[in-house]
């Protein structure tokens, strides 16, 4: 997800000027680009060593921490947007993440690999778990201990009674609005909590 | 071979206002500094030490074997803070033993030596100190203030006091106050120098002794906890010592090599290092509290502070946990300043933050290279 058209449909869902937490941040190119391109702040929190080191080295707010060990650091709607781009997938505790991104961030941007997309469902149609451009792993290898799709997420969100604001698919570095589960490699919500204004 | 230091000292003669209430004057420190100062003085970074360190950083006293400074592995030409693009100055605090005024001194107002009569010095009165020696060197504003440990407390502390003279504050294996269990570790620490019977009071001077006992069962103790429980059961374990090849002594001599290795330190350290400035140290250590002038809100204390930090704490460090600095990365998140904070898995304890861990060494040279001299 980290071809420069994705990044630019996220980062136009970011207000300018936004205080932003990105969960998960890699290497902070996503943050350093709402930085310089829209003028926004904020901190990434990431747990990897060499993606520490890169963000430092960017100029880019970063804090190492384990998101397992939960956001009790942060306070209620201390951000104004909190991302979750492409860290979902990796979360044990991804159901509690979601809640806590909704409670830290007055929004929540989420965006995921769809596994409802057709070519996954060719796949497993074929007996066999896909190897995509999206999902390139293996299933022994795979550093993406969940895995779900577009339509999961909507239940998922309803049931943790969050407010879905806009949801849409992106395949290529397009939105895709017309049956995204099916047609788009990369589920993207825009969420809000149940207590937000 | 690092390169060559030279120690300086600089005198103060106005007297110094303490926190205590206090003050002390015609006062000298010890210094050093490495790189130059460049042409608009934007290029400073102040090194601030912990409990037995000193002014001397970096690099070997000419003519003197293994006199590497305490840091040297961090400050130096090529270094992670590179002496070839910043002028980085090293202090000896006050009230220390390695050449600025401290208890084994002339109070000026008594003709006598100081002792106990030593005033108590903070946190605060070190980077005041720091401050007017930075005055007398040219440097208006830092680009960096860094510590580790209790060098790290002068370094938020420098933030807090002094907001407009600092552009980054690195804190390392530090903390907003010391816990409980820090101070009590303290306390017998300082037990162990008071009860000395060669302490004299602290006016042992006069009688030609040092309270080495003391000092040994202070810097064992402390040693303890400098090292994780993983990296002391590495290094030692149940080993005896080679005398033994093996064997129950049934005795309570020196058996095991922990045993051996902590005397050793003590016996090191006894032969170096004052007993006041022991005591006033970690009473120093003790009393940092910049929240306590705010409710014990620390959020609140930090909201003056205008530089970014950086903060790094280490996995398996309990005398300056990673839980502590946490504390410190909420209070400055909540108060909306730039931060970056690495939690480095290291097996080694607080002295962690003295070694060569690639990942750490690497994560200041990337926060340093980034730090033109001008941001």
């Amino acid at each position: 997800m980290s071809d420069l058209a994705t990044m630019k449909v996220i980062a136009g869902m970011v207000p300018a000027g936004s205080r932003v937490l990105d969960l998960g941040c890699g290497d902070g190119a996503l943050l350093a680009h709402l930085q310089i391109e829209r003028q926004c702040t904020g901190y990434g929190i990431e747990f990897d060593d060499a993606n520490v080191h890169a963000c430092v080295k960017r100029r880019v707010n970063v804090i190492q921490l384990n998101l397992d060990e939960g956001l009790t650091m942060f306070d209620d709607a201390s951000f104004d947007v909190v991302l979750q781009i492409d860290t979902l997938q990796h979360l044990r505790n991804a159901e509690t993440m979601l809640r806590e991104t909704a409670r830290v961030g007055r929004s929540g941007i989420v965006a995921f690999p769809n596994f409802g997309h057709w070519p996954n469902r060719i796949s497993v149609l074929g007996g066999r778990m896909p190897v995509t451009k999206r999902l390139p792993y293996q299933w022994y290898d795979t550093p993406n201990i969940r895995v779900g799709t577009f339509r999961d997420f909507e239940v998922l969100a309803r049931k943790n009674g969050l407010q879905v604001l806009d949801a849409f698919g992106l395949e290529e570095g397009r939105e895709v609005r017309w049956w995204p589960n099916l047609r788009a490699g990369t589920a993207v919500f825009r969420l809000q909590g149940a207590g937000a204004r | 071979m690092s390169f060559v230091a030279t120690p300086q000292l600089m005198r103060f003669e106005a007297p110094l206002a303490l926190q205590s209430g206090a003050s002390i004057r015609d006062y000298q420190l010890a210094y050093e500094t490495y790189g130059q100062l460049n042409a608009d003085r934007s290029n400073a970074v102040l090194i601030c030490h912990a409990l037995n360190a000193s002014h001397h950083v970096a690099g070997h006293y000419a003519g003197q074997a293994r006199s590497e400074g305490w840091w040297d592995n961090m400050v130096g030409p090529g270094k992670p803070v590179d002496t070839r693009r910043f002028f980085v100055i090293g202090v000896n605090n006050l009230g220390s033993c390695f050449g600025s005024t401290g208890p084994m001194h002339v109070n000026p107002d008594t003709g006598r030596i100081f002792g106990a009569d030593f005033p108590v010095v903070t946190v605060e009165d070190w980077v005041d100190a720091q401050a007017r020696l930075l005055d007398a060197l040219g440097v208006q504003q830092l680009a960096a203030v860094m510590g580790g440990s209790l060098g790290g407390m002068q370094a938020l502390s420098w933030a807090l006091r002094y907001p407009d003279r600092v552009r980054h504050c690195v804190g390392i294996a530090t903390a907003p106050n010391l816990s409980a269990q820090n101070i009590a570790f303290n306390e017998v620490a300082r037990r162990a120098i008071v009860t000395d019977p060669d302490f004299h009071g602290g006016h042992f001077y006069s009688h030609g002794v040092v309270p080495a006992r003391g000092l040994r069962l202070a810097r064992m103790v402390g040693h303890i906890t400098y090292l994780s429980d993983s990296v002391m059961e590495e290094r030692f374990g149940r080993e005896r010592v080679a005398a033994l090849a093996d064997q129950v002594g049934y005795h309570f001599d020196v058996e095991f090599e922990i045993e051996s290795y902590l005397r050793h330190q003590g016996d090191k350290f006894s032969a170096y290092f004052d007993a006041n400035t022991y005591l006033l140290i970690t009473r120093a250590l003790d009393y940092f509290d910049p929240a306590r002038g705010f409710n014990g809100n620390l959020t609140a204390a930090f909201a003056q502070a205008k530089a970014e930090f950086l903060l790094i704490s280490f996995s398996t460090d309990w005398r300056f946990s990673p839980a502590r600095s946490r504390e410190l990365v909420k209070a400055l998140l909540d108060s909306q300043h730039a931060l970056s904070y690495a939690e480095i898995d290291a097996p080694h304890g607080h002295d962690a933050f003295l070694l060569d861990d690639p990942r750490y060494l690497a994560i200041v040279r990337a926060y340093f290279d980034r730090m033109g001299a001008g941001a």
